[in-house]
């Protein structure tokens, strides 16, 4: 419609000057106390958590990385990873060992499930933990070029007994391939052994994880080995992470829809690569605890 | 010609507002405003005009009036104003009858404004970090007043849809705080220890009260159908938004909030069920859209819980500046309609 043109003939009762808007504006004021960020992660709460958490990186499992350097310094990735231990063991380490060998932040993300606890929700977020969810992940990776994790497998990974260990499940619905192709960013696979060993689950108790509201309840060998504490104390098996070569996909990136077949071969892809370097790691691999 | 301008909910907080802010457009002619209750701020120069809750008379405004715009103010947001009866009366059928009547044959109406709010969108563990306009909510509506905010937002959609010549904003605000606003949220940040859910500690954005009716009159000047987002920048976790306050908080119980909070209601302290899932999961709205469309903030969420606590602070120690005002009928006819009022003073 013809916006009404400016007149000089008011027919206001107390004509009043408006004041003219200044052109450029000057920065806000924003008196913010913490460093929490959009995300809800906290680099202050992630120096402290590293800290405690470097005695157990370097001394427990005693990671070890192979060519780290196929992650990038600057620019979005979406690190993909196989997943596994009952209270998974990999995620922290891959985390930590980013961060402290790149020194650059990487956001987890994973199941709203964790959002929805008390006081686990609040450290998992201040931690770096995002819901899974493709607007966060494409926000993240393609506006803000940050690293994200995410572990396809869900929490099918760390449901899995130990006889089953180092077999990859299904890889959801292929949700991180279209994810990275309409972020347009590579996915970097990893391959992490040693976590399976940690905490191994011997049975699980699907009625009572029904009772409690959980995804899966756990018998680890842990807590057969010490008691309630087992919960939470890992077994010092050696952790290995092998950094996979980056997947790019040849797709313009923010298109609304990408081929459904395109995203499930990639997906297929980037598990099937996983899955081999993990087999060539267990073929080398001499010692559970030594490497 | 200038803007002829009708805002409904002129008694309520935000409709005196913003017929103040129009009066002082000399690009607005006329300001009418609608409303059960009489105005509790003074005004110069708006109509104000009594109708019921559900706007009835409206039709027969607009024909008589020939507004070009529609500002509606008069959805309640805040559930712990009326009942639940009233709450669908006001949103729902109001907002039918207000479509109705700018809808009818000839209808002179070009510019309608509404101001919804982000409790649109819920707050579920599921939700994304930021909601943009396009997002739609993760979980249905339980509480009363989300399920009539929905329904208000379908016939706004459905008016935009069947008048294509009429441009239709939707605002959706964020939690408002502001010197001058009082809402359960804000009413939370004057205890003297803010109410929290143990373990969990969500994060909020927060619009000042100034950029709301600033975001009103921008949106009233341009006429741009959509829907727009409206928030300050930056989401700010509730355990700083109580230490900008300079208060502890005292966390419920996370298993059976609601029923550790019905006491505190008894004693004064109004905490609806959709506050409460806020307290959980907090909730960000992406203000990007409105800021392209060239909307300025003055105030980012930090900024307004500061502008708020220390206007709240000067009033807890040398109490209300501004006087009360009582609407008497006569005057404001007197001043407006005698013609003994010398009305037509040259600004020069």
């Amino acid at each position: 419609m013809a916006r009404p043109t400016k007149t000089r003939d008011s027919r206001a009762l107390v004509p009043v000057v408006v004041p003219p808007e200044p052109d450029e504006p000057a920065p806000l004021d924003d008196p913010r106390l913490g460093d929490v960020d959009e995300w809800g992660r906290s680099e202050h709460m992630r120096s402290i958590t590293r800290r405690l958490y470097a005695p157990l990186y370097e001394r427990w499992f005693r990671v070890e990385w192979e060519h780290l350097d196929r992650i990038p310094a600057d620019g979005g990735a979406l690190l993909v990873s196989n997943h596994a231990a009952a209270v998974p063991s990999d995620a922290p380490a891959i985390i930590h060992g980013i961060e402290t060998e790149l020194g650059r932040p990487v956001y987890g993300l994973a199941d709203h499930y964790f959002k929805s606890l008390p006081v686990v929700g609040t450290l998992w977020a201040r931690n770096g933990g995002v819901v899974a969810q493709p607007d966060n992940a494409y926000r993240l990776l393609r506006e803000q070029g940050q690293l994200a994790l995410v572990f396809p497998e869900g929490t099918k990974g760390p449901a899995k007994s130990y006889q089953e260990r180092y077999r990859l499940r299904r890889f959801g619905r292929g949700g991180f391939v279209e994810i990275a192709m309409r972020a347009g960013v590579p996915i970097i696979p990893l391959a992490v052994i040693g976590a399976e060993e940690s905490m191994p689950t011997v049975a699980r108790v699907p009625a009572l994880a029904k009772m409690l509201g959980v995804p899966y309840f756990p018998i680890t060998a842990n807590m057969l080995a010490f008691g309630p504490l087992g919960t939470l104390a890992y077994f010092p098996a050696k952790i290995k992470i092998r950094v996979l070569e980056p997947v790019t996909f040849d797709v313009a990136p923010d298109q609304p829809r990408y081929s459904r077949s395109r995203i499930m071969d990639a997906s297929e892809e980037v598990r099937q690569s996983i899955q081999a370097a993990l087999y060539e790691m267990l073929q080398q691999r001499r010692s559970v605890w030594f490497g | 010609m200038g803007r002829r301008v009708l805002v409904t909910g002129l008694g309520s907080f935000w409709g005196g507002r913003l017929a103040q802010a129009l009066e002082r457009d000399p690009d607005v002619d006329v300001v009418i405003g609608l409303d059960t209750k009489e105005p509790t701020v003074r005004l110069e120069r708006t109509e104000y005009v009594r109708s019921d809750e559900n706007y009835s008379i409206l039709s027969r405004i607009v024909s008589a009036t020939r507004v070009d715009t529609i500002v509606h103010t008069f959805l309640v947001v805040d559930s712990t104003q009326t009942s639940g009866r009233q709450l669908h009366e006001i949103n729902v059928i109001g907002t039918m009858n207000l479509f109705a009547a700018a809808s009818t044959p000839g209808s002179t109406v070009r510019n309608v404004v509404v101001k919804s709010a982000a409790l649109v969108y819920g707050a579920t563990p599921r939700d994304p970090v930021w909601f943009t306009e396009t997002s739609t909510r993760r979980n249905t509506p339980r509480t009363g007043i989300e399920r009539s905010l929905v329904e208000v937002e379908g016939y706004v959609r459905d008016f935009a849809i069947d008048n294509p010549h009429v441009e239709v904003t939707m605002l959706r605000y964020c939690n408002v705080l502001g010197p001058r606003l009082t809402t359960p949220f804000s009413k939370a940040l004057r205890l003297p220890a803010v109410p929290s859910v143990f373990g969990f500690d969500p994060r909020f954005q927060l619009v000042h009260e100034d950029d709301v009716v600033r975001s009103l009159l921008f949106c009233i000047e341009q006429g741009r159908s959509g829907i727009y987002n409206v928030a300050g920048d930056g989401l700010l976790p509730w355990s700083e938004m109580a230490r900008i306050c300079g208060k502890p908080t005292i966390p419920l119980p996370f298993i059976g909030t609601n029923l550790a909070a019905e006491p505190l209601r008894r004693i004064g302290v109004d905490i609806p069920p959709e506050l409460l899932d806020l307290l959980r999961y907090g909730r960000g709205i992406d203000n990007r859209r409105l800021k392209e469309a060239g909307f300025q903030y003055r105030y980012t969420s930090a900024g307004a819980v500061k502008a708020y606590i220390e206007a709240v602070r000067l009033r807890d120690t040398v109490g209300d500046r501004d006087g009360e005002y009582r609407y008497e009928e006569d005057v404001e006819q007197f001043f407006r309609h005698s013609p003994a009022v010398v009305r037509d003073r040259d600004p020069g």
